[in-house]
């Protein structure tokens, strides 16, 4: 349980960090809850550590155009408790909230979590229900790029060589949309079985927005954009039809905790909790 | 290559030389002679060793002791003052809160933090506060009383 040797580095500012991530040998180091297990494990074995905890600004929380604008080394502890984030945006505050334990929500960071694309990590499913972006940063300049065209496969994303996750957009939620984020956890990791987040929106008693985020059931998460359009324009009666077409196409992950065919049936029973509860905090 | 840290543990600043790879846990017990924190999976689960980083629990096994240059970290070795359990220690001993006692010190230091973000703990909330910390003996009954017991004390 000791991992392979390797350099350590603690820049002091974004710069200095961006020209040691040029080499390739190196990885970034936020939280660690995900990386340092693995190096131990040896399954991840990096030439040079470059601890972005001394990189100012990477933890901050503002509201800007609409938005939350979300540092990447903001730990899930300061996401669940931060009043600003529980008002403006509760379903990431739920979100995070739900992951793994005090311990690790007082180190683990959103940035990490998304860099490292785990398909089983409970952000996924609610940044894609939040149509939320990632803005990355490189010696070259920065770029923004939506959350569905980041999360590209299992633990694989859109970060370039020397690229670094900055900074998470999620947009402010309106007043009366309900949100919430159900999941069946595996009892001993903590990780989605299945995890459904569910963001719903209603006008003169019709849902006029619906964006449902899954994790945990497949390779990838992704957004059930069937169940969507069954619930958009309607006003929510029929929540368990809606959300029994919620695996459908989607090529169900298989393990010792549970079967293809049980999680697609978890997925569907959360999802309706989800729906239903998001429905009842709607206004 | 081996690099300087300067670090407070349980009040005293020293410097010191370690390998970037050395695990906070190895440094704290082996360098340091603290053994109160424990190893029991070494996996990041049983929290067994969990003490607080700059006054976040963290688990000690799942951190480098590089990470904690600059900061301030407390083991249960530093909770008492002056011969005098710290509430929660006298606590898990008057109510039982321990079997084998393995589990006991991160219970201990993982209660520390959850008394400090929410003083009057639900039953249900210091169930949720103490997940991240394993008890093999499966006393947790106990060690819930423990903590609604140092709650009440804490709160006098």
């Amino acid at each position: 349980m000791i991992a392979q040797n390797f350099a350590y580095a603690a820049p002091s500012n974004l710069a200095e960090a961006l020209k040691l991530l040029a080499d390739p040998g190196a990885k970034v180091l936020a939280g660690g809850m995900s990386l340092i297990p693995m190096m131990k494990l040896r399954l991840a074995a990096p030439e040079t550590l470059v601890d972005l905890r001394r990189v100012p600004g990477l933890n901050s929380i503002r509201e800007e155009g609409g938005r939350l604008r979300i540092g990447a080394m903001v730990t899930h502890y300061e996401l669940e408790s931060t009043p600003l984030v529980r008002a403006k945006c509760p379903l990431l505050a739920e979100a995070a909230a739900n992951i793994g334990d005090v311990q690790v929500r007082n180190m683990g960071t959103l940035g990490g979590s998304v860099a490292h694309a785990d398909p089983a990590a409970d952000y996924p499913a609610s940044l894609r229900a939040l149509e939320a972006t990632v803005t990355l940063a490189s010696a070259s300049g920065e770029r923004t790029v939506a959350i569905a065209d980041f999360l590209i496969d299992t633990f694989t994303t859109a970060l370039e060589p020397g690229e670094l996750v900055v900074e998470i957009g999620v947009p402010i939620e309106a007043s009366g949309t309900g949100v919430s984020y159900k999941k069946c956890l595996q009892p001993a990791s903590g990780f989605a079985l299945v995890g459904v987040a569910a963001r719903i929106a209603k006008t003169a008693g019709k849902i006029t927005l619906a964006r449902i985020g899954v994790t945990g059931l497949s390779g990838n998460s992704y957004r059930a954009t069937g169940v969507e359009r069954k619930l958009e324009g309607t006003t929510g009666a029929d929540i368990a039809s809606a959300a029994g077409g919620i695996a459908d196409g989607i090529d169900a992950n298989s393990d010792i905790h549970a079967s293809a065919d049980y999680r697609r049936h978890l997925a569907r029973v959360y999802a309706s909790r989800a729906i239903t509860e998001a429905l009842a905090r709607a206004q | 290559m081996k690099q300087s840290i300067t670090l407070t543990i349980n009040g005293t600043k020293s410097t010191h030389e370690v390998e970037p790879r050395l695990l906070l846990i190895h440094f704290l017990r082996d360098s340091m002679g603290l053994t109160g924190p424990h190893i029991g999976c070494e996996t990041s689960i049983c929290g067994a060793c969990t003490v607080a980083v700059d006054g976040k629990a963290v688990k000690s096994c799942a951190m480098f002791a590089i990470q904690a240059d600059g900061r301030d970290v407390v083991t249960i070795e530093g909770l008492a003052s002056n011969g005098k359990l710290h509430p929660i220690q006298d606590a898990f001993w008057e109510e039982h809160g321990l079997q084998c006692g393995y589990c006991t010190p991160g219970m201990i230091m993982t209660s520390r933090q959850l008394l400090e973000r929410n003083p009057k703990p639900s039953e249900t909330e210091i169930r949720h506060g103490i997940e991240g910390n394993l008890c093999r003996c499966t006393g947790y009954q106990n060690i819930v009383n423990a903590v609604k017991s140092a709650a009440q004390k804490m709160g006098v």
